[in-house]
C-alpha cells in the first residue's frame, strides 16, 4: 500500500473522515471494499480504544416483569444487563477458550472430579467489599437451592462439595466433567457478596459497571464502577440499554442515533439497511437453531422410519435461503455445528431426498393420515413459514403435514414439551457435553424430544470426564452419528445473530457464544469521537 | 339536597358499585387464563421441580376465594402487592407508568380536543361545502389508517427524511417538561390524528341536528352572522352529545394506547399490562385492569354530569 492510502487509513481509524469517505476514497484507489474494510477494523484495533462517553444499546427481549436477579435471566435484556454489572469465575471469550475474570487459576485432578479455582486478589464488589472465596461458595450455594429458580440449577446440581480455604475454591464432583470451567462461565453464576441470598435483586456485583437506573422493560443505565479490577476493558463512563422491542422502531432509533448497537436485525430488512449510512450489519455464526421436535416415545413418532422419514423430508438450504435471507447455515439432525469445539466436520450432511423419504414413510406403515405440526409465530422467527415450506417439500415425497399456528402466548407452556411435534429453538451452549446434557440425556429435564438413548447416554458421560482431546473427539462424533440417525430433533438450519451498530463503535468482534459480542458488547466497546 | 348534587352523589356511588363487579370480572377473568403464572415465567426453562416450587412460593396453593379477598383488601388500602415476575412493588411502579399514561393522553386532548371541536363546528358552518368536504376527507382518512401504520409514517418522515424529533418516545424521571414534550412528540401526533375524525365528526353531526330548529332559525332572521348563530345558540345546546363522544375518547387515549406506547418504547400503562399478561403475573394485570375500569367509569359519570349540567330540562326536574 502506498502512503496516501497509510494516511487515508490513518485518518479513518482516527475518526477524522467517515467510513463512507474512507471506502469511496479507497475504492478510488483501486482497493477491493472487502479489502478495505478489514484494513480499517484493524487500523481502527491499532488505534486503540477511546475511553469516555456514553454507550447506547436498543435491544429486543426485555419485559417490565424482568428482575435484577441474576438466577431468573431468561430472555436476552436481563442476561446483557447481568453481564454490565456482573461478573462470574471465569467467562468464554471469541475464540471458545476460558478467559480469567474472578478466578485467575483453574486447575483439575487427572480424573476432573475435583476442580480448584484461584481467586483473584483485590478484586472489588460495588459496595467496597473484596471479593473472598466465601463469596464464591455462597453464591454457587445459592444456585443450587431450589427456592432460587436458578437457570443453572442443572449446572451446580452435579457439584457435591464446594469449600472455600483462603483464595481457594475447590469443586468436588460426582462424576467427572472435564468442561467444568465452561459450566462456570455461565451467565446465571454471577458472584453476588455473600452469595446475593439476603437481597438476591441488589445488582451488586465485581463487573465493570454500576446499575444507576433499573426500569425493566424500559431502559437499563449503568456508570464505571471506578475499582474494576480490568482495565483492558470498560471504556466508556456509562452505558445505557433502552427496550425497543419494536422492529421497525429499534431500527429507526439506530439510524436516528439514538442507540449506537441494535440486537435482532430482522433478515428481511438486511439488504435496505446495507444502504443506510454510517451503519454496519453484523451477521455472527453462532452455536444456536431452529428447529423441529418429535417426541421419540409417542405415536407415530416413535417409529425411527417415520422420524428418518421427515428428516428426509425437509429442505434445509430452502430454509436458510427464505427463513434466514441467507444468514446463517444448515443444520445435520444434532444439535453442534462448527462454532462447538471438537467439532467433527467429516459427519455427512443430510440433505433433501423426497424419493428417500417416501421410501422411508412407506418402510414405517403410517396410516397417511395428516401429522399435525404445531408452530407459533413466537416459536422462531419465521417458524410459520418454515412450517409451511416444511408441509410442501414433505408434500412433495407424499407425506402429509398438517401445519396448525398455535398463539404466542402460552406456546411453551402448553405446546412445547407437551405436544410431540412442534416447532422451537435453542440457544446454544458453549461446550458440547453442555448441549448434549440439557436436552439429550435421557434423564435431562429439558429433554423435549423424549430421546431414551442407553448407549447415547454412556458415551456422554465417559465423554465428560474424558481429558483426551482426541479421544473426546472421537465420542462426540459416535454420539453426533446416533442423534442424527436415531433421535427426535429436526435441524433445518442455525441462525446467525444479526445485529447491527454505527460506524462510531470502535472494538467490536464476531462472537459466537451469544448476541452483542455474549452480552458484553457494551463493556468490550467504545466510542470513537 | 340539591336534586343535582344528589344525582352526583348517585352516579358516583353507582360507579363504585360497579367498579366492585368490575373487580370480580377481573379476577375471575385473569382466573381463567390458560397456563399458570410459574409455567409462563419459568417459559421454556421449567422443570418439574421449580414449577412446584415457585407455585407455592406464589401462593398459588391457595383457594381463589382466599385470593380475591386478600386482594381486594389490599387494593382498598392502596396496597396492590408486590409483582409475582421481579418483585417490584406494584402501586409504586404502576404510579410511574400511569402518570406517564396520563401525559400522553393530556398532551394528545390538549390539542385534539379543541381542534377536532373547532374543525366539527367549520364544517357545520360550511355544511356540504369544499371546507366541509376537506375537512372530514382527510380527517376521515388518518382515522382509517391502523395506528402502527401512521405512527410508521410518522417516524419515517419526521426521524429519517426530516430529522426533527427522536423515534424512541421514551421518558424518565428527572428529565424536564419540554424535554418530555419534546418526546412524546410523535406518538402526541399520532393519537390527535387518530381521534380527530370521531370529535369531530359528531361535533358536526350535533350542531347540524340542532341547525333545524325554529330558535336557531330565529337567530338567523335576527339577522346573526352564521358563525354566531352556531357559537351562540347551536353549540350549547349540542354541547351534551359532543361531551360523551370526547370523553370516550378521551378513555381511548389512557386505556386503548398500548400499540402506540409499543411502536414507540413509550414506557406507560398499556405496554405494562401486556408484559405482565404473557408472564400471567396476575396481581399486576389485575391492579391495571381496575385503574383501566375506574378511569372509564370516573370519565363516563363525568360525561353524565357534565350532560346534566349542560341540558335545563335535567337541571331542573319537574
Amino acid at each position: 500500500m502506498n502512503a496516501e492510502f497509510d494516511h487515508l487509513l490513518k485518518s479513518a481509524a482516527k475518526g477524522r473522515i467517515s467510513r463512507r469517505e474512507f471506502m469511496g476514497r479507497a475504492a478510488a484507489m483501486g482497493v477491493s471494499a472487502a479489502m478495505a474494510s478489514t484494513l480499517l477494523a484493524s487500523a481502527a484495533r491499532a488505534e486503540g480504544p477511546v475511553k469516555g462517553g456514553t454507550l447506547r444499546a436498543g435491544m429486543a427481549g426485555g419485559e417490565s416483569t424482568n428482575s435484577l436477579d441474576p438466577a431468573l435471566a431468561a430472555s436476552e435484556v436481563p442476561f446483557m444487563v447481568n453481564m454490565t454489572w456482573g461478573e462470574m469465575l471465569v467467562d468464554v471469550n471469541a475464540k471458545g477458550e476460558i478467559d480469567y475474570r474472578i478466578a485467575e487459576e483453574v486447575s483439575s485432578n487427572a480424573d476432573a472430579t475435583e476442580w480448584k479455582f484461584k481467586i483473584r486478589q483485590g478484586v472489588e464488589f460495588h459496595d467496597g467489599k473484596t471479593v473472598t472465596a466465601d463469596d464464591v461458595v455462597a453464591t454457587l450455594k445459592r444456585h443450587t437451592d431450589e427456592k432460587a429458580q436458578s437457570g443453572a440449577l442443572g449446572i451446580v446440581q452435579g457439584i457435591s462439595e464446594m469449600i472455600a480455604e483462603g483464595d481457594m475454591v475447590t469443586l468436588k464432583l460426582a462424576s467427572g466433567n472435564a468442561d467444568l470451567p465452561f459450566l462456570m462461565a455461565d451467565y446465571h453464576l454471577i458472584i453476588q457478596p455473600g452469595g446475593g441470598v439476603d437481597n438476591p435483586t441488589a445488582a451488586i456485583g465485581a463487573g465493570p459497571y454500576k446499575v444507576v437506573a433499573n426500569e425493566p422493560g424500559v431502559r437499563h443505565v449503568f456508570e464505571k464502577h471506578a475499582n474494576y479490577f480490568d482495565s483492558s476493558i470498560a471504556h466508556a463512563d456509562s452505558v445505557e440499554i433502552l427496550v425497543i422491542n419494536d422492529n421497525t422502531a429499534r431500527t429507526a432509533a439506530l439510524q436516528a442515533g439514538q442507540v449506537h448497537m441494535i440486537n435482532r436485525v430482522d433478515p428481511k430488512i438486511v439488504e435496505l439497511l446495507k444502504g443506510a449510512p454510517g451503519i454496519s450489519i453484523e451477521a455472527v455464526a453462532g452455536r444456536g437453531h431452529y428447529v423441529f421436535i418429535m417426541h421419540c416415545d409417542k405415536a407415530p413418532f416413535d417409529n425411527n422410519d417415520l422420524r428418518m422419514a421427515l428428516k428426509l423430508a425437509i429442505n434445509r438450504q430452502e430454509m436458510v435461503d427464505k427463513i434466514l435471507g441467507g444468514l446463517g447455515s444448515v443444520g445435520n439432525d444434532f444439535p453442534i455445528n462448527a462454532a462447538y469445539p471438537l467439532f467433527d466436520s467429516s459427519i455427512p450432511q443430510r440433505e433433501y431426498d423426497a424419493a428417500a423419504a417416501a421410501e422411508y414413510y412407506k418402510k414405517s406403515g403410517h396410516d397417511g393420515s395428516p401429522i399435525v405440526l404445531r408452530t407459533a409465530p413466537g416459536a422462531f422467527p419465521g417458524a410459520v413459514e418454515a412450517a409451511q415450506l416444511f408441509q410442501q417439500s414433505a408434500a412433495a415425497a407424499g407425506i402429509p403435514l398438517e401445519v396448525k399456528v398455535e398463539p404466542d402466548d402460552g406456546y411453551w407452556s402448553n405446546v412445547w414439551n407437551v405436544e410431540p411435534f412442534c416447532a422451537s429453538y435453542w440457544g446454544g451452549r458453549p461446550v458440547q457435553d453442555q448441549m448434549y446434557s440439557t436436552a439429550y440425556l435421557s434423564t435431562a429435564d429439558w429433554n423435549d424430544t423424549k430421546f431414551k438413548n442407553a448407549k447415547f447416554d454412556e458415551i456422554l458421560l465417559a465423554a465428560r470426564a474424558e481429558l483426551d482431546a482426541e479421544k473426546r473427539k472421537a465420542e462426540y462424533s459416535e454420539m453426533a452419528n446416533i442423534l442424527r440417525d436415531e433421535g427426535g430433533l429436526i435441524c433445518p438450519m442455525f441462525n446467525d445473530f444479526v445485529e447491527a451498530k454505527r460506524e462510531e463503535v470502535g472494538g467490536w468482534e464476531a462472537d459466537p457464544n451469544g448476541e452483542l459480542m455474549n452480552g458484553r458488547a457494551l463493556v468490550k466497546c467504545w466510542l470513537n469521537a | 339536597m340539591h336534586p343535582i348534587l344528589k344525582l352526583v352523589v348517585q352516579r358516583i356511588a353507582l360507579g363504585l358499585l360497579l367498579l366492585l363487579a368490575v373487580s370480580l370480572l377481573i379476577f375471575a377473568g385473569t382466573e381463567a387464563l390458560p397456563g399458570d403464572v410459574a409455567q409462563a415465567i419459568l417459559g421454556q426453562s421449567a422443570t418439574p421441580e421449580a414449577l412446584a416450587n415457585l407455585r407455592e412460593s406464589l401462593g398459588l396453593n391457595q383457594s381463589a376465594m382466599v385470593r380475591y379477598f386478600n386482594w381486594l383488601g389490599g387494593v382498598l388500602t392502596g396496597d396492590f402487592g408486590v409483582a409475582l415476575t421481579n418483585k417490584q412493588d406494584i402501586a409504586q411502579a404502576i404510579g410511574q407508568r400511569l402518570g406517564n399514561t396520563l401525559f400522553l393522553a393530556s398532551a394528545a386532548a390538549v390539542i385534539s380536543v379543541p381542534l377536532a371541536i373547532i374543525l366539527g363546528l367549520v364544517a357545520a358552518r360550511y355544511n356540504g361545502r369544499w371546507p366541509d368536504k376537506l375537512i372530514s376527507g382527510i380527517t376521515l382518512s388518518t382515522i382509517s389508517l391502523p395506528e402502527f401504520v401512521a405512527a410508521y409514517f410518522v417516524i419515517y418522515l419526521l426521524t429519517q427524511l426530516f430529522p426533527i424529533f427522536q423515534p424512541v418516545a421514551m421518558v424518565f424521571p428527572g428529565m424536564g417538561f419540554w424535554a418530555k414534550l419534546q418526546a412524546v412528540a410523535l406518538p402526541v401526533i399520532v393519537l390527535v390524528l387518530v381521534v380527530l375524525a370521531h370529535m369531530m365528526r359528531m361535533t358536526r353531526a350535533a350542531v347540524l341536528n340542532v341547525m333545524q330548529s325554529a330558535y336557531i332559525e330565529t337567530a338567523e332572521l335576527k339577522g346573526l352572522a352564521p358563525m354566531a348563530v352556531i357559537w351562540r345558540h347551536a353549540l350549547p345546546n349540542a354541547i351534551a352529545p359532543i361531551v360523551s363522544v370526547v370523553v370516550l375518547n378521551l378513555a381511548y387515549l389512557v386505556v386503548g394506547v398500548v400499540v402506540v406506547e409499543v411502536v414507540f418504547g413509550y414506557n406507560a400503562l398499556g405496554q405494562y399490562l401486556v408484559d405482565h399478561v404473557a408472564k400471567r403475573d396476575l396481581p399486576v394485570v389485575q391492579a391495571v385492569g381496575l385503574i383501566f375500569a375506574a378511569v372509564y367509569i370516573g370519565l363516563n359519570i363525568l360525561a353524565d354530569v357534565i350532560a346534566i349540567l349542560a341540558n335545563p330540562r335535567l337541571r331542573h326536574p319537574k
